[in-house]
């Protein structure tokens, strides 16, 4: 729309500067009288981490209001997936968080698996969770490496970047894509661990762990990166909680909630790690929780290389799982009753039974949820993605209120959003 | 799903009833249990979920408004839109989670009380659900659509809004004035296939470019047209 954006006390200015130009100063005068002014910032900006434009009124460079503009990158996911079934969906999932996409595919698959009552084998479960805890890593750093960019570093970006390669060739070597995975099925995975990969997996934790101890200490206690972050967007622990804040961004204020271990799923009652928490609530803290839960996920990591369970890792062969869950490849191709089942849940989709279901998975950016309302059959009736990014987003307005035009970028880079997520 | 699940689920759902009836004799008997695969569950009448939700969080610890959203049960249905809000316990009883639902009494302009002032998270969330569905939040301090643009009038969650979209103006006139164009539908012939809710009726269920798949010889149908 074609709107002027204007500001309500712009008249008032006005009105003052035109006392100041008349001669008639009132008492409380300021020295310099400054004019507001309005500034797009995005939706095409490279701070701004994708298509997010940002409103501002600034006065000088303080920034006295801020309202985030979404929507560019609104696709219907939720439409889209309400016309499709439940299959045909997984490869939509990647493209939320496409920084993450093995952990949406694994939160999407168990959100319908709730709303089935579907079990899966230890072993589906336990390739699951690493693959989730890869992209945790994946993803944070990406996150670590774009906010050492905002914030004036070049170096941690281009460190982050190798070490992010050599995850994408494992995930390239397991589903096939590099981005795009679509790697989880409704009952299992699509395919099981190729041969080595899992110690290839564990070489690479070998080697990753002493890079990332080298990237935080780029950034932990450098002089340039403490000022633009110590004590700046201060989320104290009632707005994390109002705002629906989670992940990181609320662990930061110091709200060790972590759906990992308060909501556990998929085994993580098994693994020992710990949830890292900030105490100020400050960009620094925010920073700090994804240091430290980088190191926890390679914990978790070789746990499960460690006691990686036997067995098939696709849903136990029961009636119910005939009906949601198609059969190995390797069974459809020689057998003629499962090519017929596997023929029926193609054409038909998953037979999910009528209900609701809402399920949480904690993701690299926060927790995402699938809310389900199916009425029996193949399709769901809704489907609802509650997205971390776009609650974190919703805390903006609140956080760059009084703050300085350049530290907007460092508070969008220590909130670790993607607008994918965030618009669907 | 695992009967442990909803046995305890019943039980919590049952309690939860119970107390809110106790709490709030004038709306107890539109307070009722919700069928859930999952969480506990309830059903309150939408006069009294400000009241009610306020009182979660104070009294019960449900700190955190996870999610809202709407169902619209399609056209014909009465009630046909139900707002959903999810709710969740973080510091109180970590994980423990709750879904509050409550029906919009009208089915053509459904209104619904904002929450904004308990969560400010539902602001955009109301925002989100008022731009797909066109449920109006009451109160809410600055409902304008959020993720189309001003002045778009469709709500493309509604289930009469066709996946493929609708004719409409451009965003901004101005570059409309200029290029004569305007927002086409997209041609679904070929694709996507859309799938329809069957119960393994493969005539009506296999996933196929439906009704939306017009072409030259199969033009489009006036209503879809902006």
């Amino acid at each position: 729309m074609a709107t002027e954006y204007t500001f309500q006390d712009n008249a008032a200015k006005n009105a003052s500067a035109a006392a100041v130009a008349a001669g008639h100063l009132p008492d409380d005068a300021p020295i310099f009288d400054t004019e507001k002014m309005s500034l797009s910032m995005g939706p095409s900006h490279p701070s701004t981490h994708g298509v997010l434009r940002l409103q501002l009124e600034l006065d000088g460079d303080d920034v006295s209001h801020c309202e985030p503009v979404i929507g560019y990158l609104h696709r219907g996911d939720e439409k889209i997936a309400e016309n499709m079934t439940y299959n045909q969906f997984v490869p939509y999932t990647d493209r939320l968080d496409y920084l993450a996409p093995l952990a949406n595919n694994v939160a999407y698959v168990l959100a319908v698996e709730k709303l089935a009552g579907l079990k899966v084998p230890p072993r589906c479960a336990a390739i699951r969770v690493l693959v989730a805890e890869l992209a945790r890593i994946s993803s944070h750093l990406l996150g670590y490496g774009s906010f050492a960019m905002d914030t004036g570093a070049w170096t941690p970006f281009l460190y982050q970047f190798t070490e992010r390669e050599k995850l994408y060739t494992l995930f390239e070597e397991l589903t096939g894509a590099r981005l795009t995975t679509s790697y989880t099925r409704i009952g299992g995975v699509t395919r099981d661990l190729p041969e080595g990969w899992l110690g290839r997996v564990s070489d690479f934790c070998d080697q990753f762990l002493p890079r990332l101890e080298e990237m935080l200490a780029m950034l932990t206690r450098n002089k340039i990166f403490m000022d633009r972050t110590v004590g700046v967007a201060v989320i104290s622990k009632e707005d994390a909680l109002a705002y629906g804040l989670t992940g990181p961004n609320l662990r930061g204020s110091g709200i060790g909630f972590d759906l990992r271990k308060d909501k556990p799923y998929s085994g993580y009652e098994q693994y020992e790690f710990d949830v890292p928490t900030g105490t100020v609530g400050d960009c620094y803290d925010r920073y700090l929780c994804r240091g430290e839960e980088m190191r926890q996920s390679v914990r978790i990591v070789r746990q499960i290389i460690k006691n990686m369970p036997d067995g098939p890792w696709y849903a136990d062969d029961t009636e119910e799982a005939r009906r949601i869950f198609a059969p190995p490849k390797d069974k459809v191709l020689t057998k003629m009753e499962e090519l017929i089942n596997n023929f029926m849940i193609t054409t038909t989709g998953p037979q999910i039974p009528p209900g609701e279901a809402y399920f949480e998975a904690e993701n690299p950016k926060g927790a995402l949820g699938f809310y389900i309302v199916s009425k029996g059959g193949g399709v769901p009736w809704r489907m609802k993605i509650r997205s971390p990014s776009f609650c974190t987003l919703s805390i903006l307005p609140k956080l760059c209120k009084g703050v300085m035009m350049t530290d907007i970028v460092a508070i969008l880079g220590s909130l670790d959003f993607v607008m994918g997520d965030c618009d669907r | 799903m695992s009967d442990a699940i909803s046995e305890t689920n019943t039980t919590a759902t049952s309690g939860i009833v119970a107390t809110l009836r106790e709490k709030f004799p004038q709306s107890a008997e539109k307070i009722t249990p919700r069928a859930s695969a999952d969480h506990p569950a309830v059903n309150v009448p939408a006069d009294a979920a400000v009241a009610i939700l306020t009182y979660l969080r104070d009294e019960h610890g449900y700190e955190m408004l996870s999610d809202l959203t709407a169902v619209d049960w399609a056209e014909g249905s009465s009630p046909r839109f139900t707002v959903v809000w999810h709710l969740l316990s973080v510091t109180i009883n970590p994980g423990v989670c709750l879904r509050v639902a409550a029906d919009c009494a009208s089915d053509t302009e459904p209104e619904m009380p904002s929450v904004a002032g308990i969560w400010p998270a539902a602001n955009w969330h109301e925002r989100e659900t008022f731009d797909m569905f066109g449920i109006v939040f009451t109160g809410h301090p600055d409902l304008r659509r959020i993720l189309m643009w001003d002045g778009y009038p469709h709500h493309p969650l509604r289930k009469e809004f066709p996946l493929a979209g609708m004719d409409d103006e451009l965003p901004d006139p101005e570059v409309e004035a200029e290029t004569k164009a305007r927002l086409v539908a997209a041609p679904m012939a070929g694709g996507p296939f859309v799938a329809s809710t069957g119960n393994l009726n493969l005539a009506e269920s296999e996933p196929r470019a439906k009704d939306q798949s017009w072409s030259e010889e199969n033009p489009k149908p006036e209503n879809l047209k902006g």
